[in-house]
């Protein structure tokens, strides 16, 4: 319930105001979801990859606020032409800093638009029965903070629809 | 960081207009205000009003003029029911607490409802750290108050209920003359203390009419200048101080009175009441226009809070779905509308609006939530001005939603 100031930075308002790769893809290899609407964040991201495990094009959707919008933007620049390997060693720190810096309230987009990045990545080889030896079975920090912002919305809107029975 | 900042003011260039609606969160005050303020910083009554010396006279005498029309306006017996305070947050505290303080002995348990403003919210959290208990009484679906629940639960161990007069965020009038009675008829050692900052200048609110034992009004809702407002306290009733320091003219608030914005307020509440019901009668009808033409213009939106004569004058307070509120307030301010949301974005699991969840709203409704507030200031042109910019956003914001369920 506190406010404190979001002084974003100009990468931030520019990729808010002009984000790069926006928009569904229906020719997607792979998609995949992080976050919940309760949360106030979701982001979507589809991902076109090829027989070399190359991400030729990638794109997302999102309903967030600014921070959330400009890291996922950034997220599907950072990975296009990049290989899969390559693709899940970028993590929240390196995404924070490419939109060059985020409040620290805001870090969790970062952490949510990774996450849905590397469960795209690994639902990819889910689907195509194979585990290269770099893709950890443990879920990596980004997914498991998706997750657990995941549960506890869910979590919170269960207990909300209670009160409301009441 | 504010380096940040002179960039995201640069982006504002060139605005063609601007449309200030963020009343609830601070607002401009209007020249005649800051004009009748003026001369009490370098031209007279600067002095501390219980000196001895003509600058110490000065500032009683004009303390105690401005005072009289004050308590006229809010309907009060005599100057002494009223307090000043920095602002509606200490008037706040100061009921609060100061009833707390005084009424200790008498029993633990506080009354409010579940759409109190924050810091009432907050007060009563602290005071729970004391040993005293608070009660929500729920409201409905559009923001009311259940009176049956309040005759329920306040009893013999009620030492104060505390109800604000209009919501702050959704603007719902509240029965508070009922609720008022209803408590002393319960319980008449109980104190009643109602938030009435948005009832002041904006409903029909003299505290005779009303009975109630503490008010709490803030300055810069009716635009005056920021940094004061006032607690009525009806005479006879103890409240104790929660702040020690040098008393001056008043007893419940230490320190040296500030005579500039004794005036702004009561120059600010005369530009109020001169011609009320035109006031009123404006907010409203820029109110309704604002209304009607996003559900108009704008397609899935939901309206907060009830609507028509239930709804206070000014209160505008919609739900976007499929688009979040702190990006829309930011895509609004790249055009020169400056409002508010009840997103609270900024945890990372991000709690909505109180008010809105309380109502029935779902999270994912109270993120895309716009807060707007007309004044007798706003002009046709403002609302239009509005009214085009506003779908353009939220159509932007819903494509980069996409075909994300948010449903």
């Amino acid at each position: 319930m506190s406010r404190i100031p979001l002084p974003y930075n100009p990468k931030v308002l520019e990729l808010f105001r002009n984000p790069k790769n926006l928009g569904k893809m229906d020719d997607a290899t792979v998609s995949a979801v992080a976050g919940n609407p309760a949360c106030g964040d979701m982001i979507t991201f589809y991902l076109k990859i090829n027989e070399e495990e190359v991400i030729e094009r990638a794109s997302f959707e999102s309903y967030g606020c600014a921070a959330n919008i400009a890291t996922s933007s950034i997220v599907t620049e950072m990975i296009k032409g990049t290989s899969l390997e390559d693709a899940w060693k970028i993590s929240w720190k390196r995404v924070t800093e490419a939109v060059g810096g985020l409040p620290s309230v805001k870090f969790h987009c970062g952490v949510l638009a990774v996450g849905a990045l590397k469960r795209a990545i690994r639902k990819y080889y889910k689907n195509k029965g194979a585990s290269p030896e770099w893709l950890e079975e443990e879920l990596s920090f980004e997914e498991k903070q998706a997750l657990e912002e995941e549960e506890l919305a869910k979590m919170l809107s269960k207990r909300m629809k209670l009160e409301g029975e009441k | 960081m504010v380096e940040n900042v002179k960039e995201l003011l640069r982006a504002h260039e060139g605005l063609k207009r601007e449309v200030y609606l963020d009343i609830e969160n601070s607002s401009w005050v209007p020249e005649e205000v800051v004009k009748a303020m003026l001369p009490f910083y370098g031209e007279r009554a600067y002095g501390n009003p219980t000196l001895t010396h003509k600058l110490g006279w000065e500032a009683f005498e004009t303390i105690m003029e401005e005072t009289k029309k004050v308590a006229n306006f809010l309907g009060c017996k005599n100057v002494e029911e009223i307090n000043y305070t920095p602002g509606e947050t200490e008037a706040n505290n100061l009921a609060l607490i100061g009833t707390a303080f005084s009424k200790k002995s008498l029993g633990k348990k506080i009354v409010i409802s579940e759409i109190e403003p924050i810091s009432v919210l907050h007060v009563t959290e602290l005071l729970q750290k004391y040993g005293f208990t608070t009660t929500k009484i729920s409201v409905d679906r559009e923001g009311l108050i259940n009176l049956e629940e309040l005759e329920k639960i306040v009893d013999k161990e009620t030492i104060l209920v505390s109800l604000s007069a209009v919501n702050n965020e959704i603007g719902t009038i509240q029965p508070i003359k009922e609720a008022c009675k209803i408590v002393k008829e319960k319980n008449s050692e109980s104190i009643f203390h109602t938030d009435a900052s948005d009832a002041y200048g904006k409903i029909p609110f003299k505290v005779q009419d009303f009975c109630v034992d503490l008010a709490t009004i803030s300055s810069y809702k009716i635009l005056g200048p920021r940094g004061i407002g006032v607690l009525y306290v009806k005479e006879g009733v103890g409240v104790e101080r929660i702040l020690e320091g040098q008393i001056g003219t008043q007893k419940l608030w230490p320190g040296v009175e500030n005579t500039p914005l004794i005036v702004g307020f009561t120059k600010a509440s005369e530009l109020a009441f001169q011609d009320f019901r035109g006031n009123v009668n404006h907010m409203r009808k820029l109110r309704d226009k604002l209304i009607g033409g996003i559900f108009e213009r704008v397609p899935d939106v939901k309206l907060n809070g009830p609507k028509g004569e239930k709804r206070a004058p000014d209160n505008v307070n919609i739900s976007f779905l499929r688009c979040e509120g702190e990006a829309l307030t930011i895509e609004l301010s790249l055009s020169g509308v400056y409002v508010s949301s009840g997103s609270a974005c900024t945890r990372r699991l991000l709690q909505p609006s109180h008010v809105l969840v309380a109502i029935g709203r779902r999270f994912e409704e109270a993120h895309g939530s716009i807060l707007m507030k007309t004044t007798r200031y706003h002009q046709e042109e403002d609302i239009e001005y509005v009214l085009d910019v506003l779908p353009k956003a939220v159509e932007r914001l819903r494509g980069i939603t996409g075909t994300t369920r948010v449903d």
